[in-house]
């Protein structure tokens, strides 16, 4: 049995967050810059050029992407093998309020939905945890502005509505959203399983790279079709038309039901943050 | 071809700006999210003075993050606007001239705008750290205790944002998205 100090797993996630809200993963970056190559109309030029100033400035200066440093989601992908030598839970949230406190970032959580008191410190971190085969610690920490998870829908569909009612509701989702979610957006979609399991899915779906398409042919196939669709709604970059709606989409599925089909769609924003490191 | 305007906007000039056009702001305006447009909005009803004088104010949707030492402020990009849709009317018919948001907006909102005059502006959604360049100063005025939801007064030069609605209703999420496609 491995041995990590929960201080480890504390400082580590300290470290991730500041990053993680400073500097915009490449692929992410290539992304829009690719988008700003295709992007034929002039306003949505001048804007895709403001966003890549941004990330350029944000990480020269170690300063926040985007100012809504969001909640702080944390993935822990945890070896059977590893036993962590002390509270996991406390260690996890340590490590929001410290890299929140010394990276001078917003402090975006309210203790109850209703009463709403800010907590001060960002914590809690919403916390994933995964047990998998070997000796290794995955922690992944991803920042989400509200913006873009305040567009994002579920919808639990009959069997019958197919793949042309899972098409008809994700790009239902991305046209009412329109410049509310500050498109490019890259669009998380988790098919299958139960009503909460498509949610996790769909966030799941945007922690993996954009360079990565899904693994099965078909879902591949799907995310592309998607794609294109969602760029030829109009939308543009800041809802004021142009070609880039979208920079990618993700699709992660699960096994489900006889009698379901539930779908779940997760929009992030151009800022999509996450960082991952394993121990 | 960006349109220079020194704030505070009268309700003549809130006429003047066209939806679809590039502005660049200077001068004074306060910052309010959710929670200081709720106390905004209960002193309002309760025909109290607020806290600094709305006439003719412009109001900057905006949580920023804390400065770093030696910043005048932290990243300070805009907020989605349609989460003080139930406040906007009031505060407009308060002399609020112009809101500094992104996203869309509501048909009362809208109404509002065209009844007493006044325009929403978007800045960029996700560029913060660009847009907090154009802050020269920035002070608390009232509710320290929301921390980044207190409304904070800022000195802004030349800050860049898009008339989206003008007083007439012209919304360019409609137009731009429109001609974009009817461009192809
Ligand atoms: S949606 Fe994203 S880019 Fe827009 S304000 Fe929120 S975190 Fe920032």
């Amino acid at each position: 049995m491995r041995e990590i100090q929960a201080n480890v797993l504390t400082e580590t996630i300290a470290k991730l967050a500041i990053e993680a809200n400073c500097v915009l993963p490449c692929d992410v970056k290539r992304r829009i810059e690719d988008a700003r190559k295709n992007e034929p109309w002039e306003t949505a030029q001048g804007i895709l050029d403001k966003i890549i100033e941004n990330y350029g400035i944000a990480e020269a200066n170690t300063v926040p992407i985007c100012q809504d440093t969001g909640v702080c989601c944390v993935f822990l992908k945890i070896g059977q093998d590893v036993h962590i030598e002390g509270d996991i839970r406390a260690a996890v949230d340590e490590g929001v309020r410290r890299g929140y406190t010394e990276g001078y970032l917003r402090k975006s959580v309210v203790a109850d939905p209703l009463r709403r008191v800010n907590t001060g410190d960002n914590t809690p971190a919403m916390l994933y945890t995964e047990i998998v085969p070997g000796d290794r610690l995955e922690i992944t920490v991803a920042p989400k502005g509200f913006g873009s998870e305040n567009m994002s829908r579920l919808a639990m569909l009959k069997p019958s509505d197919g793949i042309e009612g899972v098409k008809a509701f994700i790009l239902r989702t991305v046209e009412e959203a329109g410049p509310n979610p500050c498109p490019p957006i890259i669009v998380g979609v988790g098919v299958g399983g139960t009503f909460d399991k498509a949610a996790y899915l769909a966030k799941k779906a945007l922690m993996r790279s954009t360079d990565e398409r899904n693994a099965d042919p078909f879902y591949a196939d799907l995310e592309a079709e998607l794609l294109e669709k969602i760029n030829a709604l109009g939308v543009g970059p800041q809802g004021f038309g142009g070609k880039t709606t979208a920079l990618a989409v993700n699709i992660e599925w699960m096994p489900t039901h006889i009698a379901g089909l539930p779908v779940a769609v997760n929009i992030n924003c151009h800022v999509t943050r996450h960082k991952t490191v394993v121990l | 071809m960006e349109k220079h305007i020194q704030l505070p906007i009268t309700r003549e000039t809130a006429r003047t700006i066209k939806s679809g056009e590039s502005c660049l702001l200077s001068g004074v305006i306060y910052t309010a999210r959710d929670a200081a447009h709720k106390r905004l909005c209960e002193l309002l009803k309760d025909g109290k003075p607020l806290p600094f004088d709305v006439t003719n104010a412009t109001i900057y949707y905006v949580g920023p993050t804390p400065a770093k030492p030696g910043q005048v402020i932290g990243s300070a990009g805009p907020t989605t606007s349609y989460r003080m849709d139930a406040y906007s009317p009031m505060m407009i018919a308060a002399g609020e001239t112009g809101m500094i948001g992104k996203g869309k907006r509501s048909a009362e909102v809208v109404a509002a705008m065209k009844e007493h005059g006044a325009v929403y502006f978007a800045a960029i959604g996700g560029a913060g750290a660009l847009l907090s360049s154009c802050i020269k100063k920035a002070e608390i005025v009232c509710y320290e205790d929301l921390g980044a939801e207190a409304v904070r007064r800022l000195e802004v030069e030349n800050l860049p944002v898009v008339c989206v609605i003008d007083s007439e209703g012209n919304n360019l999420y409609e137009t731009g998205r429109n001609a974009y496609l009817a461009s192809r």
